[in-house]
């Protein structure tokens, strides 16, 4: 995958902050009380910025691209903190409020093109459905918008695929239509939660190059959320790196990728595949993630980290500024030269 | 219920319909023209009485003989038909209207909404279905209409349960998520998305309760509660007719196959109805 070409570093400071994720903590309600799964994350997003949220499974990633929509099982889980969007609190924002703006500013693909399409209705119901839960337009011209809509997503024939059920659509063709509904409303902001993973790489590659491209041309920002850095090294201008529910790395694209500070965001640097002849082992991180219910009281990577000190795991460790909008929770941050990948 | 059947070309509408499901609609068709038009179809009227003509066997004047009043059964047989299967509908619908929507609300939302509806289905469910169904016909008055509100009554936590056990399923459904992230209201995800992933399970039982509703329909005229003498009933022919089993035992199968038959073609007609629905298909 190239990493280079995307090479701008995003908008610039002076683009103005969308969508702002402030202390952000999500609790699920347990038998035994409750557990923390995401804990104090922060970060931005602005205008027509495309922000990677990495991680492994069950570090907190999907909870906080769900709470964002306040999407969260109800009764199940619990958020705290702010999700400042447009004047507003989402955490605290009524249902009403909630509705107007999921669909219309702020949209969410999943992974499952399978099972995120209702199976009973057609592609063009579940398009036209949207439009008119957000503007008040005849069926024909929500008819016309939805058509539109396949269109610019790249569904040959959208016409035809309009009236047709998600059955008799193709994996790749249906996560179009899902990417289609998503943004039918020219939402401001699209969060991708894994969007690529159940595809093939073919097909993987064309939807990151349409997300791409809908992203530039309607300045829409969009958060990925994956497990997969080069997915994200190919879209995004910035890297938001999560380990055990909380944000340990945020940081310009470019700069993580060349010079990571934090040590798990070069482990998983390092366990990416390369194209270089004669390649080694992949390398792989020793040990695994704490349980939510039994966190260490200091860094929460020290047990797995190859650097890590005495001093690591005494204390909770804070996020240091390593540069300009860059971020690290590690003590040595400033001392440590991590190996990234080659630019 | 907002669901557009989806025919598509005729070869798949051809596919679709195969030979049980179009004998049992043309059937149904059959019994529904005739309860209709039964004061023109019926060859006697069937409350007039022929004391000479008691208990008679099928004959040429008389199709399927007489009752024990001299009364013409194949005439009795087709206004019957009318009170029969209005009963039937009649508590169907009611049992839908009452069971469906607290099914799904209670499956839905989860939590103390659950509970209480819950113990509120338990409760009824616990009563034996005739004892309750002959309490509330007490309490509405005597007549099929009310008996048969009645069974709708009893026949509601049935439909509520698999409503609620539905829901409870499909909400889990990624579409439902989706549904709400492009800014669907909750309402909206109810009747819109959870309503029609939940509905197939529940029309093969709304089909499955025609055929009970028939029998129950019979069984509360039987005691007298549903219709009155001297109009006729499905029901009402066969308990009149089991009185005479011994003298005149061909006097029971009019009644009891048009009982049986119905019932039958009512349930290929809920697994057609269920094909056509399934877009799948």
């Amino acid at each position: 995958m190239s990493m280079s070409e995307q090479g701008a570093s995003g908008p610039g400071a002076t683009v103005e902050t969308l969508l702002s994720v402030r202390g952000l903590s999500v609790f699920f309600k347990t038998r035994a009380g409750e557990t923390q799964v995401a804990s104090d994350v922060s970060f931005d997003l602005r205008r027509g910025e495309r922000v990677g949220l990495v991680g492994e499974s069950g570090c907190g990633k999907t909870v906080t691209g769900l709470s964002i929509l306040g999407l969260l099982p109800r009764g199940a889980a619990r958020a705290a903190g702010e999700v400042r969007f447009g004047g507003h609190d989402l955490l605290a924002a009524p249902e009403r409020h909630l509705n107007r703006v999921r669909g219309r500013a702020i949209s969410m693909i999943f992974q499952e093109p399978m099972s995120a399409l209702d199976p009973v209705f057609t592609i063009g119901r579940q398009l036209s459905e949207t439009i008119r839960s957000h503007f008040d337009v005849s069926t024909r011209e929500a008819q016309e918008r939805g058509i539109a809509a396949l269109d610019a997503v790249g569904i040959p024939l959208p016409r035809q695929r309009y009236f047709e059920y998600p059955h008799q659509l193709s994996g790749g063709m249906r996560q179009r239509a899902m990417i289609a509904i998503a943004t039918v409303c020219h939402p401001d902001v699209l969060i991708a939660d894994e969007a690529t993973t159940a595809l093939d790489v073919t097909i993987q590659a064309q939807i990151i190059d349409l997300l791409i491209r809908l992203s530039d041309e309607n300045g829409m920002a969009i958060l990925f959320i994956s497990h997969d850095l080069g997915v994200i090294a190919e879209a995004c201008h910035r890297l938001v790196t999560m380990y055990a529910g909380q944000v340990v790395e945020d940081a310009p694209l470019d700069d993580a990728l060349v010079r990571p500070r934090h040590p798990y965001t070069a482990g998983l640097l390092a366990s990416m595949p390369t194209r270089q002849k004669g390649a080694r082992r992949l390398t792989s991180i020793p040990g695994r993630v704490p349980s939510p219910a039994d966190m260490p009281d200091g860094c929460r990577f020290a047990m797995r980290c190859t650097h890590a000190q005495p001093d690591c795991r005494r204390a909770a460790v804070a996020l240091v500024t390593t540069g300009p909008a860059a971020l690290a929770r590690c003590r040595r941050a400033h001392e440590l030269t991590l190996a990234g990948v080659a630019a | 219920m907002s669901l557009r059947l989806s025919l598509g070309r005729p070869a798949a509408i051809r596919r679709r319909f195969d030979l049980s499901s179009v004998l049992a609609i043309s059937f149904l068709a059959v019994v529904v023209l005739a309860s209709l038009l039964a004061p023109w179809v019926a060859p006697y009227s069937p409350i007039e009485q022929d004391y000479t003509q008691m208990l008679a066997p099928p004959s040429a004047a008389h199709l399927l003989g007489t009752d024990d009043l001299g009364r013409d059964v194949f005439s009795r047989l087709i206004h019957g038909g009318k009170a029969s299967l209005f009963g039937a509908l009649l508590a169907v619908l009611v049992g839908t209207l009452i069971g469906v929507p607290v099914g799904l609300i209670a499956g839905f939302r989860g939590g103390w909404i659950d509970d209480v509806i819950g113990r509120l289905l338990d409760t009824l469910l616990s009563f034996p279905a005739i004892v309750l169904a002959v309490a509330i016909t007490g309490a509405l008055g005597i007549g099929l209409t009310n008996g048969m509100i009645a069974v709708g009554v009893v026949f509601s936590p049935v439909l509520a349960r698999l409503a609620r056990a539905q829901a409870m399923v499909v909400k889990q459904e990624l579409y439902v998520d989706a549904a709400r992230s492009f800014g669907a209201t909750n309402t909206r995800i109810l009747w819109r998305h959870v309503l029609p992933n939940a509905v197939q399970p529940l029309i093969v039982q709304v089909t499955l309760m025609l055929a009970v509703a028939l029998l129950a329909e019979a069984s509360l005229s039987f005691l007298g509660l549903g219709v009155q003498p001297p109009w006729p009933s499905w029901g009402a022919m066969l308990t009149r007719a089991y009185h005479y089993m011994e003298a005149a035992p061909e006097q029971m199968f009019a009644p009891g196959l048009a009982i049986l038959l119905t019932a039958l073609a009512f349930n290929a007609l809920g697994e057609t109805v269920r094909v056509l629905l399934d877009p799948t298909n």
